[in-house]
């Protein structure tokens, strides 16, 4: 009798969500050759990163935002309004590239449901930015300092009521709304309801009621494109998507600089919160990929790069929580993906003490021959393909860049080849030189 | 004794620091002379940063005490301050990018140094920095920018201040995340620096300081 989920080892549910992605469930093949494709390329990414053996060749996974839009001349302002164009450039890379994962369009999101909602934290093309830019946060303190107590004490609260309508003009009156844990027995039924009487906050549902709308219009297309590339014979290798707890603090609600003054004004504050936040993004990240059926966890990593703090902060703020948020997605069965911009140099003794061959880490800058030395024989590594040799270097600077990479970090197995960043950009020579390179050379004999 | 300010400051105590401009304006000291003890202190933050003993959020805290020291001496100051100046830089990230903080960073190291900054700030034209370069006289252009998109733009720049028939009047400097010796070559700036106080460095080297 199979063993039920909560009498299952960490290692039986990471093994069991690799099995659960491997056999595609639901998806069309095109051809036996896409299904021996598909199925090669999920086995290639589990051996890469828990280096049972060796993987037939190094991974190639090229991680982007605007990049496929960008290849076919579609701008990002068609990218975010018109599904249908950029689903159409997302399958000639496909075709023409043939990487080995299908990065998802998903990541581009919908500019009309931004627009709906009044989005204030970024700007996106046609709105702030040029049809020709890309979205770009907007610096800002979302949280103020004095909401840090609202935040831990009941974090959704803090989301639906003080957040949210800061960030979304159109969604400003649900700061009208009682918190939920105040309804309690029939006496506080009626009074609870009172407040979506109040024409703004109907307003404010009718807007989220229409993005909801929209939201199905997008995912419908969205989804019909993934599991056509799926049918081509590409996996996605992302299941679900969490935060760093620090980063949910630096990006999502303090804003860079605030949170960097907050390190010395306010410690403890801090400390209770990042506490606070961690299994909530554990929830996220185990959620999302029981829901996507394969076991990665994205987790972008922004503010404890080289440089952005010091050893004491990064072993005080950041890393603690990042390490149970790691520890926490590793329990679940997850593997979670560290993508990483930026350098990680003076971090990198850290990883040693994570449980080994339970994670990858995409580097941007990182030495990758320290990386290697350190972490060649228990973390999986990848990337470090600069986007400055992508976008202005030739094919030849490519190749010779990746066969050192190869040889150094490829060596034995757990490396992945992708660009140091998600590339908003691309150049086509370029790109064809880092894949149809890697295909040849990084065969593993 | 007094504690001393640019040490206090220097070292990052906050309150500390506060409580000493507090006594010496009570005291009846010139204000200017305590400004400056506060810009040499930030000066210090900026080598200690250059040494690898500070980090940005040292950068950036030691600009939030800066600016609450600013903000108490200011009502006493009874004249300008007469900095002696370095030289004029201007600064901006470049049109399509609207990233400020490693910019801001930039401009407010580069002040604290001595130099005169023209801040052009976020997603500015090309043209804008001609026109700053030819209204000001300044011999350094900083270019900054974190998106990709960012490299053809700092070309673009660098290209309308060379039509402009600048090019030969200023050295510019290009910096930002994803920013490298192969993209400085292609944007054709005269160098790039991977932090603030590189940023200093070279404006000193090329105007002196």
């Amino acid at each position: 009798m199979e063993k039920k989920w909560d009498e299952m080892s960490a290692k039986e549910k990471r093994e069991s969500r690799f099995q659960t992605w491997l056999s595609a469930q639901g998806v069309q093949f095109q051809s036996p050759e896409a299904e021996a494709s598909y199925k090669a390329a999920v086995l290639r990414l589990k051996d890469a990163v828990l280096m049972e053996k060796t993987p037939d060749r190094v991974p190639i996974f090229p991680l982007g935002t605007f990049i496929q839009a960008y290849l076919y001349g579609v701008t990002p302002h068609e990218s975010m309004y018109d599904y249908g164009k950029l689903l159409s450039a997302h399958r000639r890379f496909l075709q023409d590239y043939k990487p080995d994962y299908y990065g998802s369009p998903a990541f581009i999101g919908s500019g009309k449901i931004l627009e709906i909602l009044g989005y204030k934290q970024y700007k996106w093309p046609g709105h702030g930015v040029s049809e020709n830019s890309v979205y770009q946060y907007v610096e800002g303190e979302y949280m103020q300092a004095e909401d840090y107590q609202a935040l831990i004490d009941d974090p959704s609260d803090f989301w639906l009521r003080t957040w949210m309508p800061r960030i979304f003009a159109a969604l400003e009156p649900l700061r009208h709304l009682s918190p939920f844990p105040n309804l309690w027995e029939v006496v506080g039924v009626s009074g609870q309801m009172i407040p979506f009487g109040i024409p703004d906050v109907q307003s404010a549902l009718k807007a989220l009621m229409e993005a909801g709308n929209e939201a199905m219009a997008w995912i419908q297309q969205i989804m019909g494109f993934e599991m056509e590339a799926r049918g081509m014979g590409f996996p996605t290798a992302i299941g679900g998507a969490a935060k760093a707890p620090f980063d949910i603090l630096a990006d999502t609600l303090r804003g860079t600089r605030a949170m960097m003054v907050d390190m010395y004004r306010r410690p403890e504050m801090v400390l209770k919160a990042l506490e606070r936040l961690t299994p909530l993004y554990i929830k996220q990240g185990v959620g999302m990929a029981t829901f996507a059926g394969n076991p990665v966890v994205f987790i972008p990593l922004h503010k404890g790069a080289d440089g952005f703090m010091s050893d004491e902060q990064f072993k005080t703020f950041y890393w603690p929580t990042l390490k149970g948020l790691i520890l926490g997605l590793v329990a679940e069965g997850c593997v979670p993906f560290l993508f990483c911009e930026g350098s990680y140099n003076t971090r990198l003794e850290y990883l040693t003490e994570l449980p080994k061959r339970s994670c990858f880490w995409i580097f941007d800058r990182t030495d990758m021959a320290k990386a290697k030395k350190l972490l060649g024989k228990t973390i999986c590594i990848g990337g470090n393909v600069p986007s400055g040799m992508i976008l202005t270097g030739t094919a030849e600077e490519v190749k010779a860049y990746c066969k050192n990479l190869i040889d150094v970090a490829g060596k034995g197995g757990g490396y992945i080849m992708a660009f140091g960043t998600a590339m908003d950009e691309g150049k086509a020579d370029t790109i064809h030189a880092m894949i149809d390179f890697t295909k040849e050379y990084g065969v593993y004999k | 004794m007094a504690k001393d300010l640019v040490k206090t400051l220097a070292d990052l105590e906050e309150k500390e620091a506060l409580k000493i401009v507090e006594d010496r304006l009570s005291a009846g000291e010139d204000p200017l002379k305590i400004l400056d003890d506060a810009r040499r202190a930030v000066e210090l933050v900026g080598k200690r940063f250059s040494d690898g003993e500070y980090f940005i959020p040292d950068l950036v805290y030691s600009g939030e005490i800066l600016k609450e020291i600013t903000d108490m001496v200011k009502p006493k100051l009874t004249k300008a301050a007469e900095l002696k100046r370095l030289g004029k830089v201007v600064v901006g990230t470049v049109a399509g990018d609207i990233h400020d903080i490693g910019k801001d960073i930039v401009v407010f190291m580069l002040d604290v140094n001595g130099f005169q900054v023209f801040d052009l700030g976020i997603d500015v034209p090309a043209q804008k920095f001609v026109d700053t370069i030819k209204e000001t006289g300044s011999r350094v252009v900083g270019l900054s920018g974190f998106l990709t998109l960012a490299f053809q733009s700092m070309k673009d720049t660098v290209e309308t201040i060379k039509k402009a028939g600048l090019r030969n009047e200023v050295k510019i400097m290009i910096g930002g995340g994803q920013i490298d010796d192969q993209v400085k070559g292609f944007t054709g700036a005269d160098a790039y620096g991977k932090d603030a106080m590189e940023a200093v460095k070279l404006a000193k080297g090329w105007i002196g300081g």
